[in-house]
């Protein structure tokens, strides 16, 4: 019952779009529903990663502390997202903190769950690895434009501008 | 007589600067009024800019960031980036500026009526755009749903942070805004403003969006509405580019064919997205 709900939630989650409908069943047996109260940490840095998130209310940070200054926010990831990828790739650990910044309710994947499912049928494990790489890609993307400052705050900048 | 300061001769008029206040560490707001009260301001349309004097240093093209409409005194937004922009940020309410303008193509407002409207700045850019907003504002009904799309390096550089949730709270526009990294006392998005397109699904059929800020910042901007299907002649982008004399006759703004201060600064994106990005002549 548990799975058939789960399996609806990810039919209408951008990042299934357009999954076949027996891979969704396959992957949402490895799912769970779960809620996040605001503040909540999610994962913390540098502990096993065997999880990830797919958002559908809500909004979480990616922080990573640096002793000197506290947490710094370097992204939030809302609904309709996914969070985490570090239990795709050995050595399965979180690079970053994940904490909830408000009411959050996603679907909770079992990373050994999903791997297995994966390497077991290595058409769901390549369907699944594209969509990971088109999220990787953008936060990549994201993560340039965000060190370049785009909004212009250098001096020596030829092209800054108002 | 009567003097205008829609001059196309080169000379500026003298204002006075009424009123200054900071925005963020870098960006003051000034409100200038006419030296003699028998000069006519014209107050311009939203997008245009007016060269401004700092007497003894230079000059600069800055947009006009207040209202368009009624009375009162010209509001401009301006950052301390280099000598001229800096001298205006330190004068004190009293000393005069010479203003020349306004100059330039504004924002296409009067043929967008109808559409829903996507408005897009990065950092500064959002000084040029705010007269779009008082516009709209002051005309809600002739406009489709309405969404402001705005990105500042960090929580402290977000410019005109009260109007913005002022504007929030109205429920009359949708303000969607995030930095690029933050502590822990931010709450909002943290992310590049593209990312708020994706945070903010509209109707693309009829939608038209007006985007503001840094060539790179609207250079990914573009593409991202672009991505989510907008077409190239839906998109206005601001160029802004060195200026000198504001007229059209000293070349200093050119790109390509165009002379930015007088076919722009605003274009449909179809005319010049090979040219964002491009260095001046
Ligand atoms: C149409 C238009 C509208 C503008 N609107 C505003 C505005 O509302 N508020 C605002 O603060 N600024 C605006 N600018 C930018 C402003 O004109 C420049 O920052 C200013 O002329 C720099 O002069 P400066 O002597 O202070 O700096 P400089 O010492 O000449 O230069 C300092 C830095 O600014 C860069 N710069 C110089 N001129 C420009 C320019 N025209 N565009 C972009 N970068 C430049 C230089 O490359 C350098 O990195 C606008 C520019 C244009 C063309
Ligand atoms: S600034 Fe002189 S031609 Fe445009």
């Amino acid at each position: 019952m548990e799975d058939m709900t789960i399996e609806k939630l990810l039919g209408s989650h951008d990042f299934f779009d357009g999954m076949k409908a027996e891979d969704l069943a396959l992957v949402a047996g490895c799912g769970s529903n779960v809620v996040y109260q605001p503040g909540e940490l999610i994962a913390r840095q540098g502990t096993a990663a065997d999880f990830f998130l797919a958002i559908r209310h809500g909004r979480v940070a990616v922080e990573i502390y640096v002793p000197s200054s506290g947490a710094l926010r370097l992204e939030t990831v809302s609904e309709n997202s996914v969070v985490g990828w570090s239990w795709l790739f050995e050595p399965y650990r979180w690079h970053f903190d994940i904490r909830a910044l408000e009411l959050t309710r996603a679907v909770r994947f079992d990373g050994h769950c999903l791997r297995k499912k994966c390497d077991d049928d290595p058409v769901l494990g390549y369907d699944f690895m594209k969509r990971f790489a088109a999220v990787a890609a953008r936060r990549l993307e994201a993560a340039r434009l965000q060190i370049i400052d785009i909004y212009g705050k250098k001096d020596d900048d030829p092209d800054n501008q108002g | 007589m009567t003097l205008t300061t829609k001059a196309e001769t080169l000379r500026p008029v003298p204002y006075v600067l009424r009123d200054k206040w900071q925005e963020t560490a870098d960006t003051w707001s000034m409100a200038l009024e006419p030296a003699e009260a028998w000069l006519q301001a014209d107050r311009g349309e939203p997008g245009q800019f007016n060269m401004l004097w700092a007497f003894g240093v230079g000059e600069s093209a800055i947009s006009i960031s207040g209202p368009t409409h009624g009375t009162g005194p010209l509001v401009h937004t301006i950052r301390a980036c280099g000598n001229v922009t800096r001298k205006l940020c330190a004068m004190k309410a009293g000393e005069v500026v010479g203003l020349r303008g306004p100059y330039g193509k504004p924002w296409p407002i009067e043929s967008l009526k109808g559409r829903d409207l996507i408005i897009m700045a990065g950092g500064i850019g959002l000084a040029p755009l705010r007269p779009v907003v008082y516009h709209i504002l002051a005309n809600r009904e002739d406009f489709g749903r309405v969404s402001l799309l705005y990105g500042a390096r960090r929580p402290e550089d977000i410019l005109f942070a009260n109007e913005l949730s002022g504007w929030r709270g109205r429920m009359e526009l949708d303000v969607l805004i995030t930095v690029d990294a933050a502590d822990s006392s931010w709450f909002g998005n943290v992310g590049t403003v593209t990312r708020l397109v994706r945070r903010n699904p509209f109707e693309v059929d009829g939608a038209a969006a007006l985007v503001c800020g840094p060539e790179i910042m609207m250079q990914y901007s573009a593409q991202t509405l672009l991505d989510a299907g907008m077409n190239q002649d839906s998109i206005w982008v601001s160029m802004e580019r060195n200026m000198k004399c504001g007229v059209g006759l000293c070349g200093h703004c050119q790109v390509g064919p165009e002379f930015v201060c007088k076919t722009g600064p605003v274009y449909p994106l179809e005319r010049i997205a090979n040219l964002l990005a491009t260095r001046e002549m």
